[in-house]
């Protein structure tokens, strides 16, 4: 039996063997000119966006912008008071939404068993939760916490007086906490499945009860990764116009939010507002250009906290013991 | 399967354990394993990977009830006390039978805080008391000269072997009468594994040790009995000097000589 293969042979192979690598080249060249041009779409878009918002809002930002009333039909003064009640919802969201959120995540994660069917059920409403559009939990908040909770709040507590059945701060920040309710649940979960079962075991061996080792080594473990959902849903909370459009939102207000009842008036509505709305376009446009700015601002800060706090997580998780 | 039938005289039995059998699922990983753990002595559990000495370990102090589909028949005395059954409670159980892992695995906490977490846990909140036991706790686990002025460091910036040593002194501090060791120096130098022996040695005057090794060698210099698994199944069970000299069965004897492992 011969090894070497006959010299014709051999320059066929050599010949196919330079054919398909020239294919090859021309193959990948076309790949990558055609991905490439994908990704600079992607980046002229973004940069386009951008460079308007700040070439058109930068100016109009200053310090009376950010702690001023609007003014004149919107054409002039500031955001302050959006600014307010945006800060004032999303930390009602906040405290409504993400110890709900967390307590779910510990509950399928460290309770429910991992093949039950109802845990199964649960994570996949969960996933939908976060699919559902967000008009449609707008909807949701006036159907139930504005016409039926705040309702039947009104006929209980304030003989029929309207208080707490319209529109108020209290049922915007509800509806967005159930919004926000799956980025905060995903991100715990993640976060607890990331505490190395170590640990976990050396609190058991040393007679902690499951309550002990979760609420002692496990939450703490996975605080980054909570926390970073958290910044999460503020972030997606503060950008979020349909939920509050129907359920607390204000188009303009004199005074700030004084209780759970007020309406309230936010960045991301008040560009809706100022964008479709306005009396004057061309009087309010610089006005719109510098609160699209604020907003986005906002949003990137928050994000990008996100980030770093995760980047710290997982630093701290992935250390060698 | 005693130890005691070789004229010496014996401390009481401290485990006792019957017809123990460990399923993961349907499948059997070890057992039926019966035999009898001398108090106040070190006993190895020795075999190849995946001979069950393991799981054998964590079933002594219902470790293996963590992991989903594992089923545990047979019976587990300590002291008489059965620590299967109903109404048994395994936090109960686990705060007498301690246990160190193969892996160093401290908390991210300070090197007195991992010390101090089983007691806190256990109710105590004095925190001169704490401060007590935690430093009898370095002091045994031979760790206390090396950290003493730096207790609220972190436990991270411990050397591997000092880790391994705090997570001695961790499982110590809760006092147990029985301390299992899952392969404790595996991951370590030469240097920190004869330090871990040599606590292991000294350990064993107050407490009963109950270790698994990979190393024979390990197995002859620290136990004073020796058990040998093998496929699932415990195949001989003696002094060690006995065991490594005049092995009984066959198969023991092939993997004291090397012949496979």
């Amino acid at each position: 039996m011969t090894v070497t293969a006959p010299a014709a042979d051999r320059a066929e192979l050599a010949r196919l063997t330079a054919r398909r690598t020239r294919r090859n080249l021309i193959a990948d060249g076309a790949l990558a000119v055609a991905t490439g041009a994908a990704l600079l779409i992607v980046v002229v878009i973004l940069a386009v966006i951008l460079l308007d918002v700040v070439r058109n809002g930068a100016p109009h930002i200053s310090w009376a912008f950010l702690t001023e009333a609007p003014r004149e039909g919107m054409t002039a003064g500031g955001i302050f008071p959006a600014i307010v009640g945006m800060v004032e919802m999303v930390v009602l969201m906040t405290l409504a939404g993400v110890p709900v959120g967390v307590a779910t995540a510990i509950y399928l994660h460290e309770y429910a068993s991992p093949v039950s069917r109802v845990t199964r059920a649960i994570r996949i409403a969960v996933a939908n939760l976060a699919g559902v559009p967000s008009i449609v939990f707008g909807l949701f908040g006036l159907g139930f916490f504005v016409q039926f909770l705040g309702a039947g709040i009104d006929k209980v507590l304030f003989h029929g007086d309207k208080v707490y059945g319209q529109p108020a701060i209290i049922w915007a920040a509800l509806t967005m906490a159930v919004l926000t309710l799956p980025v905060v649940i995903v991100a715990t979960e993640e976060a607890l499945r990331a505490v190395p079962r170590e640990l976990r075991e050396a609190s058991l061996a040393l007679g902690a009860t499951k309550f002990q080792t979760v609420f002692n080594v496990v939450v703490p473990q996975a605080s980054a990764g909570i926390l970073t959902g958290t910044i999460l849903a503020v972030s997606r909370g503060a950008g979020e116009v349909a939920p509050i459009l129907f359920t607390g939102a204000a188009y303009f207000l004199p005074l700030l939010p004084r209780s759970l009842s007020s309406q309230f008036m936010s960045p991301s509505y008040h560009v809706y507002v100022l964008s479709t709305q306005s009396p004057d376009v061309d009087a309010t446009k610089p006005i719109l250009y510098a609160t699209v700015l604020v907003l986005l601002l906002l949003t990137f800060t928050l994000n990008f906290a996100a980030v770093v706090v995760r980047a710290r997580m997982r630093r701290r998780t992935g250390a060698p013991a | 399967m005693t130890a005691g039938s070789n004229g010496k005289p014996e401390t009481a039995a401290k485990l006792i354990v019957r017809g123990l059998t460990v399923f993961y699922g349907e499948k059997k990983a070890v057992g039926p394993v019966g035999l009898d753990i001398v108090g106040q002595h070190v006993t190895a559990l020795i075999g190849p990977s995946g001979c069950g000495k393991s799981t054998f370990l964590r079933s002594l102090n219902r470790m293996n009830e963590l992991i989903p589909g594992c089923r545990v028949e047979g019976e587990v005395r300590l002291d008489g006390d059965p620590i299967y059954g109903a109404g048994i409670d395994p936090v109960a159980v686990r705060r007498r039978i301690g246990m160190v892992f193969q892996r160093s695995n401290p908390f991210p906490k300070s090197i007195k805080e991992n010390v101090a977490y089983g007691l806190r846990i256990g109710g105590i909140g004095d925190e001169r008391d704490i401060a007590n036991r935690v430093e009898r706790a370095l002091t045994q686990a031979a760790l206390w000269e090396e950290v003493k002025d730096r207790l609220n460091d972190s436990a991270m910036g411990l050397s591997g072997g000092q880790q391994q040593r705090l997570c001695i002194a961790r499982a110590l501090a809760v006092e147990p009468e029985v301390l299992l060791m899952d392969e404790p120096a595996s991951a370590l130098d030469p240097i920190a594994t004869a330090h871990i022996e040599e606590l292991i040695n000294e350990l064993s005057a107050e407490y009963t040790v109950v270790i698994v090794t990979h190393n024979m060698q390990q197995a002859a210099r620290v136990a004073d009995y020796t058990a040998f698994f093998y496929l699932g199944e415990l195949v001989e069970f003696d002094r060690t000097d006995v065991l490594f000299t005049k092995p009984n069965d066959s198969r023991t004897e092939d993997y004291i000589t090397g012949r496979f492992g």
